[in-house]
Protein backbone atom coordinates (compact mmCIF):
# COMPACT_ATOMS: atom_id res chain seq x y z
CA UNK A 1 0.00 0.00 0.00
CA UNK A 2 1.75 3.48 -0.99
CA UNK A 3 1.58 5.55 2.08
CA UNK A 4 -0.39 8.89 2.09
CA UNK A 5 2.45 10.47 3.82
CA UNK A 6 4.66 11.25 0.42
CA UNK A 7 7.51 14.08 0.83
CA UNK A 8 6.34 17.17 -0.11
CA UNK A 9 7.35 18.28 -3.60
CA UNK A 10 7.39 21.44 -6.06
CA UNK A 11 3.91 23.13 -6.75
CA UNK A 12 2.98 22.14 -10.35
CA UNK A 13 -0.78 22.85 -11.28
CA UNK A 14 -1.42 19.17 -10.07
CA UNK A 15 -4.09 19.23 -7.89
CA UNK A 16 -3.19 17.02 -5.80
CA UNK A 17 -3.53 19.23 -2.57
CA UNK A 18 -1.62 16.50 0.10
CA UNK A 19 1.52 17.00 -2.86
CA UNK A 20 1.45 20.41 -2.24
CA UNK A 21 4.20 22.12 -0.31
CA UNK A 22 3.20 24.72 1.37
CA UNK A 23 6.46 27.01 2.12
CA UNK A 24 6.85 30.20 3.03
CA UNK A 25 4.28 32.07 5.71
CA UNK A 26 3.07 35.30 3.91
CA UNK A 27 1.06 35.49 7.31
CA UNK A 28 1.19 34.64 11.18
CA UNK A 29 -1.37 34.77 13.79
CA UNK A 30 -0.15 34.23 17.20
CA UNK A 31 -2.22 34.26 20.22
CA UNK A 32 -5.06 36.37 18.57
CA UNK A 33 -8.05 36.61 20.80
CA UNK A 34 -10.95 38.87 19.64
CA UNK A 35 -14.19 40.48 21.46
CA UNK A 36 -17.34 41.51 20.81
CA UNK A 37 -17.64 43.81 23.30
CA UNK A 38 -17.38 41.28 25.90
CA UNK A 39 -18.18 38.14 23.82
CA UNK A 40 -14.71 36.30 23.30
CA UNK A 41 -15.28 35.15 19.85
CA UNK A 42 -11.86 34.31 18.86
CA UNK A 43 -9.79 32.50 21.68
CA UNK A 44 -5.80 32.29 21.33
CA UNK A 45 -5.33 31.58 17.66
CA UNK A 46 -2.88 30.42 15.76
CA UNK A 47 -2.68 29.94 12.12
CA UNK A 48 -0.55 30.36 9.57
CA UNK A 49 -0.91 31.58 5.94
CA UNK A 50 1.44 30.34 3.28
CA UNK A 51 2.68 32.51 0.92
CA UNK A 52 0.73 31.44 -2.60
CA UNK A 53 -1.47 29.02 -1.30
CA UNK A 54 -5.01 28.89 -0.52
CA UNK A 55 -6.19 28.39 2.68
CA UNK A 56 -9.62 27.17 3.52
CA UNK A 57 -11.23 28.11 6.75
CA UNK A 58 -14.81 25.66 7.87
CA UNK A 59 -16.74 25.07 10.56
CA UNK A 60 -20.50 25.68 11.55
CA UNK A 61 -21.70 29.15 12.21
CA UNK A 62 -20.73 31.46 14.80
CA UNK A 63 -17.36 29.71 15.23
CA UNK A 64 -15.01 32.54 14.54
CA UNK A 65 -13.88 31.82 10.61
CA UNK A 66 -15.69 35.08 9.84
CA UNK A 67 -14.52 36.78 12.50
CA UNK A 68 -10.84 35.83 11.41
CA UNK A 69 -11.31 37.06 8.07
CA UNK A 70 -12.54 40.13 9.69
CA UNK A 71 -9.55 40.74 11.82
CA UNK A 72 -7.59 40.05 8.69
CA UNK A 73 -8.09 43.56 7.50
CA UNK A 74 -9.33 45.58 10.33
CA UNK A 75 -12.89 45.90 9.44
CA UNK A 76 -13.67 45.72 13.04
CA UNK A 77 -12.05 49.22 13.17
CA UNK A 78 -15.17 50.24 12.17
CA UNK A 79 -17.08 48.88 15.44
CA UNK A 80 -16.76 50.68 18.96
CA UNK A 81 -16.47 47.78 21.27
CA UNK A 82 -14.66 45.60 19.15
CA UNK A 83 -11.37 44.56 19.53
CA UNK A 84 -8.76 42.41 18.95
CA UNK A 85 -5.52 41.13 21.15
CA UNK A 86 -2.07 38.60 20.02
CA UNK A 87 -0.35 39.04 16.77
CA UNK A 88 -1.19 38.97 12.97
CA UNK A 89 2.38 39.55 11.49
CA UNK A 90 2.89 40.35 7.71
CA UNK A 91 5.76 41.34 5.82
CA UNK A 92 7.38 41.68 9.85
CA UNK A 93 4.57 43.78 11.27
CA UNK A 94 1.71 43.65 13.44
CA UNK A 95 -1.22 44.29 11.48
CA UNK A 96 -3.68 44.67 14.26
CA UNK A 97 -1.39 47.05 15.83
CA UNK A 98 -3.46 50.48 15.89
CA UNK A 99 0.05 52.20 14.40
CA UNK A 100 -0.82 50.82 11.28
CA UNK A 101 -2.39 52.68 8.23
CA UNK A 102 -5.48 50.65 7.74
CA UNK A 103 -5.94 52.05 4.38
CA UNK A 104 -2.83 51.05 2.73
CA UNK A 105 -3.39 47.36 4.65
CA UNK A 106 -6.68 46.65 2.98
CA UNK A 107 -4.74 47.54 -0.54
CA UNK A 108 -2.74 44.99 0.77
CA UNK A 109 -5.26 42.92 1.77
CA UNK A 110 -8.47 42.62 -0.10
CA UNK A 111 -11.48 41.33 0.68
CA UNK A 112 -14.43 39.83 -1.60
CA UNK A 113 -18.20 39.43 0.04
CA UNK A 114 -20.63 36.77 0.40
CA UNK A 115 -22.94 38.68 -2.27
CA UNK A 116 -21.72 40.12 -5.04
CA UNK A 117 -21.23 44.32 -3.87
CA UNK A 118 -20.44 46.29 -7.48
CA UNK A 119 -20.85 49.98 -7.18
CA UNK A 120 -23.84 51.38 -9.19
CA UNK A 121 -21.30 52.41 -11.97
CA UNK A 122 -20.07 51.31 -15.02
CA UNK A 123 -17.69 48.23 -14.80
CA UNK A 124 -14.70 50.70 -15.94
CA UNK A 125 -15.30 52.69 -13.11
CA UNK A 126 -15.90 49.80 -10.48
CA UNK A 127 -11.87 48.88 -11.12
CA UNK A 128 -11.19 52.00 -11.75
CA UNK A 129 -12.30 53.61 -8.58
CA UNK A 130 -10.22 51.68 -5.83
CA UNK A 131 -7.14 52.12 -8.17
CA UNK A 132 -7.54 56.07 -7.95
CA UNK A 133 -7.84 56.04 -4.24
CA UNK A 134 -4.13 54.89 -4.20
CA UNK A 135 -2.20 55.56 -7.35
CA UNK A 136 -1.90 58.38 -10.06
CA UNK A 137 -2.44 56.80 -13.04
CA UNK A 138 -3.10 58.22 -16.50
CA UNK A 139 -5.71 57.50 -19.02
CA UNK A 140 -3.46 54.63 -20.81
CA UNK A 141 -1.90 53.42 -17.67
CA UNK A 142 -5.73 53.20 -16.07
CA UNK A 143 -7.46 51.57 -19.43
CA UNK A 144 -4.41 48.95 -19.19
CA UNK A 145 -4.96 48.14 -15.34
CA UNK A 146 -8.30 48.08 -16.39
CA UNK A 147 -8.09 44.96 -18.45
CA UNK A 148 -5.30 43.25 -16.90
CA UNK A 149 -7.74 42.92 -14.00
CA UNK A 150 -10.74 42.16 -16.12
CA UNK A 151 -8.75 39.65 -17.18
CA UNK A 152 -7.03 38.26 -14.26
CA UNK A 153 -10.69 37.81 -13.09
CA UNK A 154 -12.00 35.79 -16.18
CA UNK A 155 -14.48 38.56 -16.59
CA UNK A 156 -12.46 40.56 -19.53
CA UNK A 157 -14.07 38.29 -22.28
CA UNK A 158 -17.71 38.97 -21.12
CA UNK A 159 -16.84 42.82 -20.31
CA UNK A 160 -14.77 44.21 -23.10
CA UNK A 161 -17.45 45.50 -25.25
CA UNK A 162 -19.56 46.86 -22.54
CA UNK A 163 -17.31 48.93 -20.07
CA UNK A 164 -19.21 51.58 -20.28
CA UNK A 165 -22.51 50.10 -19.22
CA UNK A 166 -23.33 49.76 -15.69
CA UNK A 167 -21.99 46.82 -13.63
CA UNK A 168 -25.47 46.37 -11.95
CA UNK A 169 -26.69 44.66 -15.20
CA UNK A 170 -24.50 41.83 -15.34
CA UNK A 171 -25.64 38.53 -13.90
CA UNK A 172 -24.40 37.40 -10.52
CA UNK A 173 -21.64 35.35 -11.06
CA UNK A 174 -20.50 38.16 -13.76
CA UNK A 175 -20.90 40.68 -10.56
CA UNK A 176 -18.80 38.92 -8.08
CA UNK A 177 -16.11 38.03 -10.54
CA UNK A 178 -15.75 41.84 -11.13
CA UNK A 179 -15.76 42.47 -7.74
CA UNK A 180 -12.89 39.61 -7.59
CA UNK A 181 -11.13 42.01 -10.55
CA UNK A 182 -12.24 45.54 -8.41
CA UNK A 183 -10.29 43.53 -5.74
CA UNK A 184 -7.13 42.45 -7.50
CA UNK A 185 -6.68 46.26 -9.35
CA UNK A 186 -4.73 47.63 -6.57
CA UNK A 187 -2.20 44.92 -6.65
CA UNK A 188 -3.15 43.50 -2.91
CA UNK A 189 -0.79 40.39 -1.77
CA UNK A 190 -3.38 39.07 -0.15
CA UNK A 191 -7.26 38.19 -1.00
CA UNK A 192 -9.81 37.30 1.59
CA UNK A 193 -12.80 35.72 0.27
CA UNK A 194 -15.85 35.66 2.54
CA UNK A 195 -17.95 32.65 1.12
CA UNK A 196 -17.82 33.78 -2.40
CA UNK A 197 -20.10 31.94 -4.21
CA UNK A 198 -22.66 30.81 -1.47
CA UNK A 199 -24.80 33.19 -3.62
CA UNK A 200 -24.12 31.97 -7.08
CA UNK A 201 -25.25 28.79 -9.39
CA UNK A 202 -22.91 25.84 -9.75
CA UNK A 203 -21.39 27.10 -12.75
CA UNK A 204 -20.57 30.39 -11.77
CA UNK A 205 -19.36 29.22 -8.49
CA UNK A 206 -16.85 26.69 -10.45
CA UNK A 207 -15.56 29.34 -12.34
CA UNK A 208 -14.85 31.41 -9.43
CA UNK A 209 -12.95 27.99 -8.18
CA UNK A 210 -11.00 28.24 -11.22
CA UNK A 211 -10.29 31.93 -11.24
CA UNK A 212 -8.53 31.31 -7.19
CA UNK A 213 -7.15 28.05 -8.27
CA UNK A 214 -5.17 30.73 -10.90
CA UNK A 215 -4.88 33.32 -8.58
CA UNK A 216 -3.45 31.73 -5.99
CA UNK A 217 0.20 31.75 -8.32
CA UNK A 218 0.08 35.42 -7.68
CA UNK A 219 -1.55 35.54 -4.24
CA UNK A 220 -2.27 34.68 -0.93
CA UNK A 221 -5.44 33.32 -0.27
CA UNK A 222 -7.88 32.59 2.43
CA UNK A 223 -11.24 31.87 1.88
CA UNK A 224 -14.14 31.09 4.31
CA UNK A 225 -16.86 28.34 3.02
CA UNK A 226 -19.79 26.67 4.39
CA UNK A 227 -19.41 24.47 1.20
CA UNK A 228 -16.80 21.73 2.66
CA UNK A 229 -16.90 20.34 -0.85
CA UNK A 230 -15.46 23.96 -1.86
CA UNK A 231 -12.80 24.00 0.70
CA UNK A 232 -11.40 20.07 -0.50
CA UNK A 233 -11.54 21.44 -3.76
CA UNK A 234 -10.04 25.04 -3.51
CA UNK A 235 -7.68 24.95 -0.89
CA UNK A 236 -3.76 23.83 0.08
CA UNK A 237 -4.74 24.12 3.63
CA UNK A 238 -7.72 23.52 5.53
CA UNK A 239 -8.07 25.10 9.24
CA UNK A 240 -11.25 23.89 11.12
CA UNK A 241 -13.21 26.41 13.80
CA UNK A 242 -15.38 25.40 16.41
CA UNK A 243 -16.72 27.99 18.98
CA UNK A 244 -14.02 30.29 18.36
CA UNK A 245 -11.04 27.76 18.56
CA UNK A 246 -9.14 26.59 15.82
CA UNK A 247 -9.32 22.78 16.41
CA UNK A 248 -7.08 21.67 13.61
CA UNK A 249 -4.93 22.93 10.52
CA UNK A 250 -3.68 20.56 8.08
CA UNK A 251 -3.50 19.72 4.43
CA UNK A 252 -6.85 19.45 2.45
CA UNK A 253 -6.01 15.71 1.61
CA UNK A 254 -5.17 15.25 5.27
CA UNK A 255 -8.01 16.49 6.38
CA UNK A 256 -10.45 15.33 4.25
CA UNK A 257 -9.36 11.85 4.56
CA UNK A 258 -7.97 11.51 7.75
CA UNK A 259 -8.62 14.30 10.12
CA UNK A 260 -6.91 14.04 13.78
CA UNK A 261 -9.35 15.66 16.00
CA UNK A 262 -12.53 14.14 16.67
CA UNK A 263 -14.46 17.39 16.33
CA UNK A 264 -13.33 17.90 13.10
CA UNK A 265 -14.45 14.30 11.88
CA UNK A 266 -17.75 14.79 13.13
CA UNK A 267 -18.45 17.99 11.41
CA UNK A 268 -16.91 17.14 7.99
CA UNK A 269 -18.79 13.94 7.63
CA UNK A 270 -22.12 15.12 8.64
CA UNK A 271 -21.98 14.25 12.12
CA UNK A 272 -22.62 17.66 14.17
CA UNK A 273 -26.06 17.01 15.79
CA UNK B 1 -29.93 13.12 16.76
CA UNK B 2 -26.27 13.66 18.55
CA UNK B 3 -27.08 11.57 21.20
CA UNK B 4 -27.78 8.04 18.70
CA UNK B 5 -24.90 6.01 17.94
CA UNK B 6 -23.63 3.96 15.04
CA UNK B 7 -22.17 0.50 16.16
CA UNK B 8 -18.58 2.34 15.54
CA UNK B 9 -19.34 4.15 18.39
CA UNK B 10 -19.72 7.89 16.50
CA UNK B 11 -22.62 9.56 17.07
CA UNK B 12 -24.87 9.06 14.32
CA UNK B 13 -25.42 11.43 11.04
CA UNK B 14 -27.56 14.37 10.88
CA UNK B 15 -28.97 13.09 7.48
CA UNK B 16 -30.05 9.52 9.03
CA UNK B 17 -30.38 7.31 5.80
CA UNK B 18 -27.12 7.82 5.46
CA UNK B 19 -26.21 6.16 8.68
CA UNK B 20 -28.85 3.35 7.41
CA UNK B 21 -26.76 2.98 3.86
CA UNK B 22 -23.43 2.48 5.97
CA UNK B 23 -25.03 -0.02 8.16
CA UNK B 24 -26.29 -1.87 4.83
CA UNK B 25 -23.16 -1.36 3.63
CA UNK B 26 -21.06 -3.06 6.61
CA UNK B 27 -24.23 -6.01 6.74
CA UNK B 28 -23.64 -7.04 2.97
CA UNK B 29 -19.81 -7.15 3.72
CA UNK B 30 -20.81 -9.42 6.94
CA UNK B 31 -22.70 -11.77 4.93
CA UNK B 32 -20.27 -11.69 1.86
CA UNK B 33 -17.81 -13.08 4.67
CA UNK B 34 -19.62 -15.48 6.22
CA UNK B 35 -20.25 -17.21 3.11
CA UNK B 36 -16.32 -17.11 1.50
CA UNK B 37 -15.58 -18.47 5.53
CA UNK B 38 -17.72 -21.20 5.09
CA UNK B 39 -16.57 -21.81 1.71
CA UNK B 40 -13.16 -22.23 3.37
CA UNK B 41 -14.37 -24.45 5.85
CA UNK B 42 -16.02 -26.55 2.96
CA UNK B 43 -13.16 -26.99 1.10
CA UNK B 44 -10.79 -27.28 3.92
CA UNK B 45 -12.67 -30.74 5.15
CA UNK B 46 -12.92 -31.47 1.27
CA UNK B 47 -9.35 -32.00 1.30
CA UNK B 48 -8.51 -33.39 4.49
CA UNK B 49 -11.31 -36.04 4.62
CA UNK B 50 -11.55 -36.47 1.09
CA UNK B 51 -15.01 -35.39 0.74
CA UNK B 52 -16.70 -34.87 -2.42
CA UNK B 53 -20.00 -33.27 -1.73
CA UNK B 54 -18.36 -30.69 0.87
CA UNK B 55 -15.96 -29.76 -2.41
CA UNK B 56 -19.22 -29.36 -4.75
CA UNK B 57 -20.87 -27.23 -2.18
CA UNK B 58 -17.88 -25.25 -2.15
CA UNK B 59 -17.89 -24.59 -5.85
CA UNK B 60 -21.75 -23.87 -5.95
CA UNK B 61 -21.11 -21.49 -3.21
CA UNK B 62 -19.00 -19.17 -5.97
CA UNK B 63 -22.03 -17.37 -7.92
CA UNK B 64 -23.45 -16.07 -4.58
CA UNK B 65 -20.11 -14.25 -3.73
CA UNK B 66 -19.58 -13.27 -7.10
CA UNK B 67 -23.49 -11.40 -7.27
CA UNK B 68 -22.64 -10.37 -3.87
CA UNK B 69 -18.96 -8.86 -4.97
CA UNK B 70 -20.99 -7.05 -7.56
CA UNK B 71 -23.90 -6.00 -5.02
CA UNK B 72 -21.27 -4.22 -2.95
CA UNK B 73 -19.65 -2.23 -5.89
CA UNK B 74 -22.71 -0.62 -7.04
CA UNK B 75 -23.52 0.24 -3.66
CA UNK B 76 -20.46 1.70 -2.89
CA UNK B 77 -20.38 3.78 -6.57
CA UNK B 78 -23.93 4.87 -5.22
CA UNK B 79 -22.62 5.98 -2.26
CA UNK B 80 -19.74 7.86 -3.48
CA UNK B 81 -21.63 9.72 -6.00
CA UNK B 82 -24.75 10.42 -3.99
CA UNK B 83 -23.37 11.01 -0.29
CA UNK B 84 -19.83 12.05 -1.27
CA UNK B 85 -18.66 10.72 2.07
CA UNK B 86 -15.16 11.87 3.72
CA UNK B 87 -13.20 11.37 6.77
CA UNK B 88 -13.57 8.16 8.02
CA UNK B 89 -16.59 7.42 5.95
CA UNK B 90 -14.76 8.13 3.05
CA UNK B 91 -12.31 5.26 4.50
CA UNK B 92 -15.01 2.85 5.50
CA UNK B 93 -17.01 2.93 2.08
CA UNK B 94 -13.56 2.49 0.15
CA UNK B 95 -12.14 -0.36 2.36
CA UNK B 96 -15.95 -1.86 1.88
CA UNK B 97 -14.72 -1.74 -2.31
CA UNK B 98 -11.30 -3.37 -1.58
CA UNK B 99 -12.62 -5.74 0.86
CA UNK B 100 -15.47 -6.74 -1.38
CA UNK B 101 -12.43 -7.48 -4.08
CA UNK B 102 -10.44 -9.65 -2.10
CA UNK B 103 -12.89 -11.70 -0.29
CA UNK B 104 -14.37 -12.18 -3.90
CA UNK B 105 -10.04 -13.72 -4.92
CA UNK B 106 -10.27 -15.75 -1.51
CA UNK B 107 -13.85 -17.58 -2.76
CA UNK B 108 -12.22 -18.44 -6.12
CA UNK B 109 -9.29 -19.94 -4.16
CA UNK B 110 -11.38 -21.77 -2.41
CA UNK B 111 -13.54 -23.31 -5.01
CA UNK B 112 -10.12 -24.29 -6.74
CA UNK B 113 -8.67 -26.23 -3.92
CA UNK B 114 -12.25 -27.75 -3.40
CA UNK B 115 -12.19 -28.76 -7.82
CA UNK B 116 -9.00 -30.45 -6.96
CA UNK B 117 -10.07 -32.15 -3.92
CA UNK B 118 -12.23 -34.25 -5.99
CA UNK B 119 -9.38 -35.44 -8.73
CA UNK B 120 -7.61 -35.95 -5.11
CA UNK B 121 -10.28 -38.21 -3.81
CA UNK B 122 -9.53 -40.63 -7.17
CA UNK B 123 -5.95 -41.64 -5.63
CA UNK B 124 -4.44 -43.25 -2.12
CA UNK B 125 -1.86 -41.42 -0.83
CA UNK B 126 1.42 -43.05 0.52
CA UNK B 127 2.38 -40.43 3.17
CA UNK B 128 0.15 -38.70 6.06
CA UNK B 129 0.06 -34.86 5.03
CA UNK B 130 -0.69 -33.26 8.70
CA UNK B 131 0.83 -30.22 7.63
CA UNK B 132 -1.60 -29.32 4.89
CA UNK B 133 -4.38 -29.54 7.72
CA UNK B 134 -2.56 -27.24 10.18
CA UNK B 135 -1.87 -24.29 7.40
CA UNK B 136 -5.82 -24.75 6.70
CA UNK B 137 -6.49 -24.36 10.05
CA UNK B 138 -4.42 -21.52 10.62
CA UNK B 139 -5.24 -19.68 7.51
CA UNK B 140 -9.58 -20.60 8.54
CA UNK B 141 -8.98 -19.32 11.93
CA UNK B 142 -6.74 -15.68 9.94
CA UNK B 143 -9.54 -15.40 7.76
CA UNK B 144 -12.67 -15.73 10.48
CA UNK B 145 -10.18 -13.34 12.65
CA UNK B 146 -9.83 -11.17 10.06
CA UNK B 147 -13.66 -11.04 8.85
CA UNK B 148 -14.77 -10.23 13.07
CA UNK B 149 -12.17 -7.34 12.19
CA UNK B 150 -14.33 -6.04 9.82
CA UNK B 151 -17.61 -6.46 11.51
CA UNK B 152 -15.95 -4.59 14.11
CA UNK B 153 -13.71 -1.93 12.74
CA UNK B 154 -11.26 -3.47 15.24
CA UNK B 155 -7.75 -2.02 13.77
CA UNK B 156 -5.76 -4.01 16.45
CA UNK B 157 -7.39 -7.59 15.09
CA UNK B 158 -6.63 -6.89 11.54
CA UNK B 159 -2.73 -6.17 12.55
CA UNK B 160 -3.07 -9.45 14.58
CA UNK B 161 -4.03 -10.87 11.34
CA UNK B 162 -1.26 -8.92 9.56
CA UNK B 163 1.74 -10.02 11.69
CA UNK B 164 0.36 -14.08 11.89
CA UNK B 165 0.21 -14.21 8.30
CA UNK B 166 4.07 -15.37 7.88
CA UNK B 167 3.44 -18.66 9.92
CA UNK B 168 1.47 -19.71 7.22
CA UNK B 169 3.93 -18.82 4.38
CA UNK B 170 6.36 -20.48 6.71
CA UNK B 171 4.13 -23.78 6.13
CA UNK B 172 3.75 -23.29 2.95
CA UNK B 173 7.64 -23.26 2.17
CA UNK B 174 8.02 -26.58 4.34
CA UNK B 175 5.06 -27.85 2.46
CA UNK B 176 6.35 -27.13 -0.69
CA UNK B 177 9.87 -28.95 0.14
CA UNK B 178 8.12 -31.67 1.50
CA UNK B 179 6.07 -32.16 -1.95
CA UNK B 180 8.93 -32.30 -3.98
CA UNK B 181 10.73 -34.89 -2.20
CA UNK B 182 7.78 -37.37 -2.39
CA UNK B 183 7.68 -36.55 -6.19
CA UNK B 184 11.47 -37.46 -6.53
CA UNK B 185 10.69 -40.38 -4.63
CA UNK B 186 8.23 -41.62 -7.00
CA UNK B 187 6.87 -40.29 -10.12
CA UNK B 188 3.50 -41.72 -9.41
CA UNK B 189 3.36 -39.07 -7.14
CA UNK B 190 3.58 -36.47 -9.20
CA UNK B 191 0.15 -36.07 -9.88
CA UNK B 192 -1.45 -35.92 -6.76
CA UNK B 193 1.29 -34.05 -5.22
CA UNK B 194 0.68 -31.61 -7.84
CA UNK B 195 -2.55 -30.95 -7.33
CA UNK B 196 -1.34 -31.05 -3.20
CA UNK B 197 1.29 -27.97 -3.90
CA UNK B 198 -1.77 -26.14 -5.80
CA UNK B 199 -3.93 -26.73 -2.79
CA UNK B 200 -1.08 -25.32 -0.75
CA UNK B 201 -0.58 -22.09 -3.01
CA UNK B 202 -4.86 -21.37 -2.82
CA UNK B 203 -4.37 -21.71 1.01
CA UNK B 204 -1.81 -19.30 0.86
CA UNK B 205 -2.80 -17.20 -1.46
CA UNK B 206 -6.01 -17.05 0.84
CA UNK B 207 -3.68 -16.35 3.64
CA UNK B 208 -2.67 -13.14 1.58
CA UNK B 209 -5.55 -11.56 0.40
CA UNK B 210 -6.61 -12.48 4.46
CA UNK B 211 -3.52 -10.48 5.13
CA UNK B 212 -5.22 -7.27 2.15
CA UNK B 213 -7.92 -7.25 4.11
CA UNK B 214 -6.42 -6.52 7.49
CA UNK B 215 -4.48 -3.62 5.94
CA UNK B 216 -7.53 -2.18 4.74
CA UNK B 217 -9.36 -2.32 8.13
CA UNK B 218 -6.57 -1.18 9.11
CA UNK B 219 -6.72 1.89 7.61
CA UNK B 220 -10.23 2.67 7.40
CA UNK B 221 -10.50 2.67 10.81
CA UNK B 222 -6.89 4.55 12.10
CA UNK B 223 -6.38 6.72 9.19
CA UNK B 224 -2.91 4.91 9.18
CA UNK B 225 -1.03 2.75 6.93
CA UNK B 226 0.58 -0.61 8.37
CA UNK B 227 4.23 -0.47 7.06
CA UNK B 228 4.83 -1.21 3.51
CA UNK B 229 6.79 -4.20 4.39
CA UNK B 230 4.87 -6.83 5.80
CA UNK B 231 6.52 -10.06 7.39
CA UNK B 232 6.95 -11.87 4.82
CA UNK B 233 8.01 -15.97 5.09
CA UNK B 234 7.18 -17.49 1.39
CA UNK B 235 10.21 -18.22 0.42
CA UNK B 236 9.39 -21.21 -2.60
CA UNK B 237 10.38 -18.56 -5.23
CA UNK B 238 13.75 -18.34 -4.15
CA UNK B 239 14.29 -21.86 -4.19
CA UNK B 240 14.00 -21.89 -8.34
CA UNK B 241 15.49 -18.15 -8.79
CA UNK B 242 17.59 -16.77 -6.15
CA UNK B 243 17.33 -12.77 -6.21
CA UNK B 244 20.22 -10.21 -5.64
CA UNK B 245 20.41 -9.39 -1.89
Amino acid sequence: MASDHTEPVKLDSSRMRSETALGAEKITIRNLDFFYADNRALKAINLDLPEKRVTGMIGPSGCGKSTLLRVLNRMYDLYPGQRATGEVMMDGENIIAPSVDVNHLRSKIGMVFQKPTPFPMTIYENIAFGVRLHEKLSKSQMDERVEWSLTRAAIWGEAKDRLNTSAMGLSGGQQQRLCIARTIAVHPDVILFDEPTSALDPISTLKVEELIDELKHEFTIAIVTHNMQQAARCADQVAFFYLGEMVEVGSAAQIFTAPKQKRTQEYITGRFG
Amino acid sequence: MADEHTPTGQPGHTVRSYDDELTRLGAMLAEMGGIVENQVGLAAEAVMEGDTSAATRAVELDPEVDELEREVERFVIRLLALRQPVADDLRRVVAALKITGDLERIGDYAANAAKRSIVLAQYTLPFNFSALGNMARMVQQNLKTVIDAVGQGDAELAAEVWRSDRVIDDLYTSIFRELITYMMEDPRNITPCTHLLFIAKNLERIGDHATNVAETVYYATTGESLPDVRPKGDTTAFSVVRPKE
